[in-house]
């Protein structure tokens, strides 16, 4: 089983480009369109729980809007 | 969903320390971001945020020093190698780089970054070739594919009458003076990372008083190129790559030997 | 220290250096090259900055890279140069920086003659590049003072965070005479609390010359205009000879000048009541000594090696309180002596009040003389 992993989108800097959309190999990434970040866009947000941490969503991220976690290797016994 | 418990687990990527936490003034979807972020996390990783100056150019760039943390001075417009080496001359302990597109470096700024080159001037410059003036609304620069429509070629550009696009890494290239020179792409996360460490490269060869380095990064500009990012990413990939292929176009020899 | 022969170029370059010049940027152009020349061998000589840039754009953005690090910066060039160097200027004032620029004027306009010429008069003191602000400039009319001018224009420059001009004619440049050099400075080892560093963080400094917001530009320029008015108030210079008595006043500046006061010792010689005011510090200019000759005299004859540009400022601040007349010559020739003479001689002849434009005037007298 893989790691889990999830993230965590600063509305601030999102501005909804949706290139972590379109580069997250789980598919797991959205916008978010029950939110309307300060700037007016609706920000990425998890859509399903297989995030894998793997960091390419913040690797295409042009804003540096999202941190990434992952769990730690060994942590699921 | 399952909700995971941030603290019990590891971080796998964060927002580098040497850029400000502030929403910048870029498009959304311009590659602007991802490159002010690798040179930040390349100046965080090699410990350098207390020792750089970087020299903002004119163009979209111009307000990169409100998004990097650390000292910054602005130029007139092509003029940052020049100014850069002022500053370089001025205290060759520091670490500086210019960050320029490619209105200013290869247009107006040709002659500041041939010169610049040609003397091995110890800095680091970091340009953004997204083939057309950004900041003034997408005119036509000498990076614009032939063919490729702007404000200013309306009807595609005619190589009959604005000639080609300047290959600047490989015109760089041929300066004895110049250490490091490659030209990476930011369309996808496999280019990212091989930027990422070019930029590395770039950075470590000034710290290695090696002389002239440039990164050329192809970016995108989804606004003036009236694409979603995401159609910007496949436009760069499929256009603009033939025309300039990424590649190490110099490579100091100290250099080659380098892990990063 | 002795008095030693030194070329006009090369003895502001050693003057610059004794301030504790820390970097200097140039390009190589006549009549000044000789300064760069100078330049590239002492500075490295004494572990200091030289570097020969691409362009006088390279070398003025050189200098403002390196003025924005807090070291003593300059650099030295002749008009059409100075033309190229205006992008720099213009942004190296908005930035707030200082600096010292030697101009060693040449004929214009276009690339000119190589000749002796005061036509950078509007573009530095009326200019100086885009934008609200004035550059200090001011002109020496020997090498002795050139020198001294070049050796006082860093502190000035940096007192007031602006651009100190010494501009100085070719025939300064080039010629030779005994001056005394003042002594050694040591280099500055401290950096200034607004100069760039490498600091991250709260310790980071921005130095640029943007401000989008038009509010907020337009409290900048106020600054600049506030430490302008500041400069108006210390900075003024002239100098007067043979004014206590004098009926008929020549102003001129920098070698203009200079020969003026051959003819006014020549015109005193024969009993001709005439005085000469030499401005030396063309911005800040010196109103206040203009207006008292104004009030006083019933003649000025302004002599110029350009074709009246100070001119325009002095009739500006006479207001027709006295007659005024000129007399220049233009794109790198110089009068001699006895042409002001003539000129004062006829002026003590007919002392009435003139009718017409000065310049007009003086291209009446002039035409012939030039086409001769």
């Amino acid at each position: 089983m893989p790691l889990r992993g999830t993230i965590v989108v600063d509305e601030n800097l999102c501005k909804a480009c949706e290139l972590c959309v379109e580069a997250c190999p789980q598919h797991v990434i959205g916008l978010n369109a029950e939110i309307i970040t300060p700037r007016g866009f609706h920000p990425a947000h998890l859509i399903k729980d297989e995030c894998t941490g793997c960091g390419i969503c913040a690797l295409v991220c042009p804003e540096a809007a999202i941190t990434v976690y992952r769990e730690k290797r060994g942590a699921q016994g | 969903m399952v909700a995971l418990d941030i603290k019990d687990m590891e971080i796998v990527y964060r927002h580098p320390d040497s850029l400000v936490d502030i929403s910048t003034h870029y498009c959304p979807g311009c590659t602007h971001g991802i490159a002010h972020r690798l040179v930040a996390e390349v100046i965080d990783e090699m410990g350098l945020a207390k020792r750089t100056i970087g020299v903002a150019s004119v163009g979209c760039s111009a307000f990169s020093y409100n998004y990097f943390d650390f000292d910054f001075v602005q130029s007139p417009h092509g003029r940052a190698p020049a100014m850069a080496t002022g500053v370089k001359r001025s205290r060759p302990d520091r670490i500086v780089f210019t960050y320029q597109g490619d209105g200013d470096m290869i247009s107006i700024g040709a002659g500041e970054i041939i010169a610049a080159a040609g003397r091995g001037e110890n800095i680091t410059v970091i340009f953004l070739n997204n083939a057309n003036y950004g900041m003034t609304g997408g005119q036509m620069a000498p990076t614009t594919l032939p063919g490729m429509k702007t404000t200013s070629s309306p009807n595609g550009r005619d190589v009959e009458q604005t000639g080609y696009p300047i290959l600047a890494s490989e015109l760089l290239a041929t300066q004895q003076g110049a250490s490091y020179i490659a030209r990476r792409s930011l369309h996808d996360p496999k280019n990212i990372r091989m930027a990422k460490k070019a930029i590395r490269l770039a950075f470590e060869t000034q710290v290695r008083g090696l002389g002239f380095s440039m990164v050329e990064l192809l970016s995108t500009c989804p606004t003036n190129w009236h694409m979603t990012p995401a159609n910007a990413t496949k436009w760069l990939e499929e256009k603009m790559l033939p025309y300039y292929p990424i590649g190490d176009y110099k490579v100091h020899p100290e250099l080659s030997e380098l892990k990063v | 220290m002795a008095k030693e022969l030194w070329k006009g170029n090369e003895a502001f370059a050693e003057a610059a250096i004794r301030a504790g010049l820390q970097a200097y940027f140039g390009y190589p152009i006549t009549p000044q090259t000789e300064a760069l020349e100078y330049m590239s061998a002492r500075m490295p000589e004494l572990g200091r900055v030289f570097l020969q840039a691409e362009s006088e754009l390279g070398a003025i953005n050189m200098v403002y890279g390196a003025a924005a690090t807090g070291v003593r910066t300059m650099t030295s060039t002749s008009s059409p140069g100075t033309s190229l160097m205006m992008e720099g200027l213009s942004y190296i004032a908005a930035t707030e920086l200082p600096m010292v620029l030697v101009d060693v004027v040449r004929g214009g306009p276009g690339l000119g003659t190589i000749s002796p010429s005061q036509g950078d008069y509007n573009q530095m003191v009326h200019g100086g590049g885009h934008g609200d602000y004035y550059p200090i400039v001011m002109a020496p009319a020997g090498v002795q003072e050139t020198v001294d001018m070049v050796y006082g224009m860093f502190d000035i420059a940096e007192k007031y965070r602006s651009i100190g001009v010494v501009m100085l004619d070719g025939s300064i440049g080039q010629m030779i005479e005994p001056a005394e050099m003042p002594p050694m400075l040591e280099v500055r080892k401290d950096i200034p609390e607004w100069a760039v560093r490498g600091g991250a963080g709260k310790d980071k400094r921005i130095l640029t010359s943007i401000n989008l917001d038009p509010a907020e530009m337009e409290k900048m320029n106020l600054r600049l205009l506030k430490r302008w008015k500041e400069v108006e108030k210390n900075e003024v210079r002239f100098a007067e000879y043979y004014m206590d008595d004098a009926k008929i006043a020549i102003i001129g500046n920098g070698t203009a000048g200079r020969i003026a006061l051959s003819a006014v010792r020549t015109a005193r010689a024969a009993g001709i009541p005439v005085g000469l005011l030499r401005p030396i510090s063309l911005r800040p200019f010196p109103v206040q000594a203009v207006q008292e000759v104004a009030a006083q005299l019933d003649n000025i004859l302004v002599v110029e090696m350009n074709a009246g540009m100070m001119l325009e400022d002095i009739l500006k601040i006479v207001q027709g309180k006295t007659s005024v007349e000129f007399y220049g010559r233009i794109g790198g020739v110089m009068p001699y002596p006895e042409e002001i003479l003539a000129e004062i001689q006829r002026i003590a002849a007919n002392p009435a009040p003139i009718k017409g434009h000065p310049r007009d005037l003086w291209m009446e007298r002039i035409e012939p003389v030039i086409n001769q």
